[in-house]
């Protein structure tokens, strides 16, 4: 069983969110880089239960992004996995990462491409679906549990108020959520291991962008609460449903 | 030139969040000055032409039940087909379960670039640029497509579903679906509940109920409300409400009319997932919650005093 784990990078859930240059790029100043939450907690965490089952599984790790992601990947492995490919790109859109992690897969010959619901920076909730197409592979989106028996994956996800159990036979692509592993926190021995795993390096194929951000922008600031005695919840009532008209 | 809007249906009902798309994609189509179509694979019990109402002209249907239940690869092989023989150049779906397994593979199928979750109509004055949701709430960023064809996905109770009248002429379509690989053994859905990511309204409580022997109230207040229930974080993790509850950064991200939030501190990953709510009331018995800060309307004071008092305050209000 070869395992591929897509891992982002993204800021911490804290960070102040600004922008500079006009509005056209993310103000990283004092930002903390951590794992996308769900590549991390989920993802990846599953995987590494996976092999724990079964030693003779391979996990390795795949993430698009400049060097500074580095640092990112290194704590990854050092909750477990093999080895991990960076693929030397930065800024590219959905398609063009995706692009890139579907020429990855399509190398290594992996029979379970994992991949995070989303990011919590850009939302996309896209890449894995994309590679995916590229591959030509069953897709099985938001998942909330997985299991696998043999060569069938067998895979909880959510619907519209409630799950579906689903059967797909490998290779398969899933994106992960909450409910198919728990966090955990890497040790010291992983620590130590991970800085002697190995981490590739290799140079991106050519794709397109088919998007571009042109620019951000905050949401509008709030006009401020409008407190109603705890007491007077009839004049709440009042006001959601002549001012707000919400009710 | 067209635009193509996927009619997506479970339990052989149109979903609420696809008549939203029905309606930006009319919209769409309007602003571009070019007919809107829907594309309904499989079959629904409603009157398909009664779609029209939503301002599209035409429905492609394709009538195999095979499409009843979702294979991301079978639904992306027939839209892109559909995309083809209607000669569409913007195809929409709504950013919910079904969009996010579809919608990316058939922006890939097409290398058309997808904007997902968008929160807004294009601006076409020069280009064809998207407003999303990024930083899960915190912020937006407006997304230029570049390529010929151009995929959107509706954020969830971003557009108000608007019903101008008309029927559409319902078109059958020959697309063959390729053999489903993903095989549905078991549908388990909690009945009787408004799911979270429909809802106009939400109701949601946190650790401040102490317990989940205290639900009691809440429910009571989502049931006159027909509002669906929520929590937060640790609530779920603590086994005291259903994980598919859990809102927030992490969690459920929704943006409904009205969110009530019962006992909750706000902290910025819980405010990260539902601050795009059109109206946020919060009760909470410490007046520095931060909660305050983000909400429209607030009551300082005990959720247990408080909360059945507006359960009954609204009945009354209902009749
Ligand atoms: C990486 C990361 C991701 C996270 N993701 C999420 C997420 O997706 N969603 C999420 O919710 N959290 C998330 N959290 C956790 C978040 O930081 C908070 O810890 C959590 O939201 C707090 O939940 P709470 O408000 O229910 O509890 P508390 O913070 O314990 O707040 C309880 C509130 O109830 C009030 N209260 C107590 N008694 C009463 C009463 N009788 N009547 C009225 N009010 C009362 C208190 O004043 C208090 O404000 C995340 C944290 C991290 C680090
Ligand atoms: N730069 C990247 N490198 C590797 N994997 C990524 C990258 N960006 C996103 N992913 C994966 O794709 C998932 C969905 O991302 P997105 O479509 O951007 O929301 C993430 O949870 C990751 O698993």
């Amino acid at each position: 069983m070869k395992i591929l784990v897509c891992v982002s990078k993204t800021p911490d859930t804290t960070s102040k969110i600004a922008f500079k240059d006009g509005n056209t790029k993310f103000d990283e100043a004092g930002v903390q880089w951590i794992i996308n939450p769900y590549d991390e907690w989920y993802s990846l965490v599953r995987a590494i239960e996976l092999k724990e089952k079964d030693a003779a599984t391979v996990i390795h790790l795949v993430t698009v992004g400049g060097a500074d992601t580095e640092p990112v990947i290194r704590k990854a492995l050092a909750l477990g996995g093999d080895e991990a490919i960076r693929v030397n790109a930065e800024g590219g859109d959905s398609f063009f990462i995706a692009s890139q992690i579907a020429e990855i897969a399509k190398q290594g010959g992996y029979d379970l491409i994992l991949a995070g619901k989303e990011t919590i920076d850009f939302n996309g909730a896209s890449i894995g679906g994309m590679v995916a197409e590229l591959l030509d592979v069953p897709y099985v989106a938001l998942a909330t549990k997985f299991e696998l028996n043999g060569t069938t994956a067998v895979v909880t996800r959510e619907i519209e108020g409630g799950e579906e159990v689903a059967e797909v036979a490998l290779p398969v692509v899933v994106s992960c959520q909450k409910g198919v592993a728990e966090q955990r926190i890497p040790n010291m021995r992983g620590i130590m291991a991970a800085r002697t795993k190995p981490l590739k390096v290799v140079e991106p194929v050519g794709a397109d962008n088919l998007t571009q951000v042109v620019s951000y922008e905050l949401p509008p600031a709030k006009a401020g609460v409008k407190l109603v005695a705890a007491d007077n919840v009839d004049e709440l009532v009042r006001l959601l449903h002549e001012e707000a008209k919400v009710i | 030139m067209s635009v193509l809007i996927l009619i997506d249906h479970a339990d052989g009902h149109v979903k609420k969040a696809s008549l939203e798309a029905l309606t930006y994609g009319a919209a769409v189509a309007k602003q571009l000055g070019v007919p809107a179509a829907g594309l309904l694979l499989g079959t629904v019990t409603e009157d398909v032409a009664a779609l029209g109402q939503y301002g599209i002209s035409t429905v492609y249907q394709v009538a195999n039940e095979t499409f009843n239940t979702l294979d991301a690869q079978v639904y992306a092989k027939a839209i892109t087909a559909a995309v083809g023989t209607t000669g569409a150049t913007v195809v929409i779906f709504s950013h919910n379960q079904t969009g996010k397994a579809v919608a990316p593979r058939v922006s890939a199928a097409l290398k058309a670039g997808l904007v997902a979750g968008a929160v807004a109509l294009p601006d076409t004055a020069s280009g064809f640029v998207v407003k999303k949701a990024v930083f899960s709430g915190k912020a937006f960023a407006n997304v230029s497509v570049t390529s010929a064809i151009k995929v959107i996905s509706v954020n969830p109770n971003s557009f108000k579903v608007e019903a101008v009248g008309g029927t559409a002429e319902v078109k059958a379509l020959d697309v063959t679906p390729v053999a489903a690989r993903v095989k549905v053994t078991a549908v388990n859905k909690v009945s009787g509940e408004v799911p979270l990511t429909e809802a106009d309204i939400v109701v949601s409580a946190g650790r401040g109920l102490k317990g989940p022997e205290n639900w009691g109230i809440v429910e009571d207040l989502a049931h006159v409300l027909h509002a669906a229930l929520a929590c937060s974080r640790p609530v779920a993790d603590s086994h005291w409400r259903p994980h598919h509850e859990h809102v927030g950064q992490t969690g459920f991200q929704v943006a409904p009319n009205l969110y009530i939030a019962i006992g909750i501190s706000g902290a910025i990953q819980h405010l990260a997932g539902v601050n795009r709510s059109k109206v946020m009331v919060v009760i909470n018995k410490d007046p520095e919650a931060p909660f305050f800060k983000a909400a429209d309307y607030g009551i300082v004071g005990d959720a247990f005093e408080v909360v059945p008092k507006l359960t009954a305050a609204i009945k009354q209000l209902k009749g």
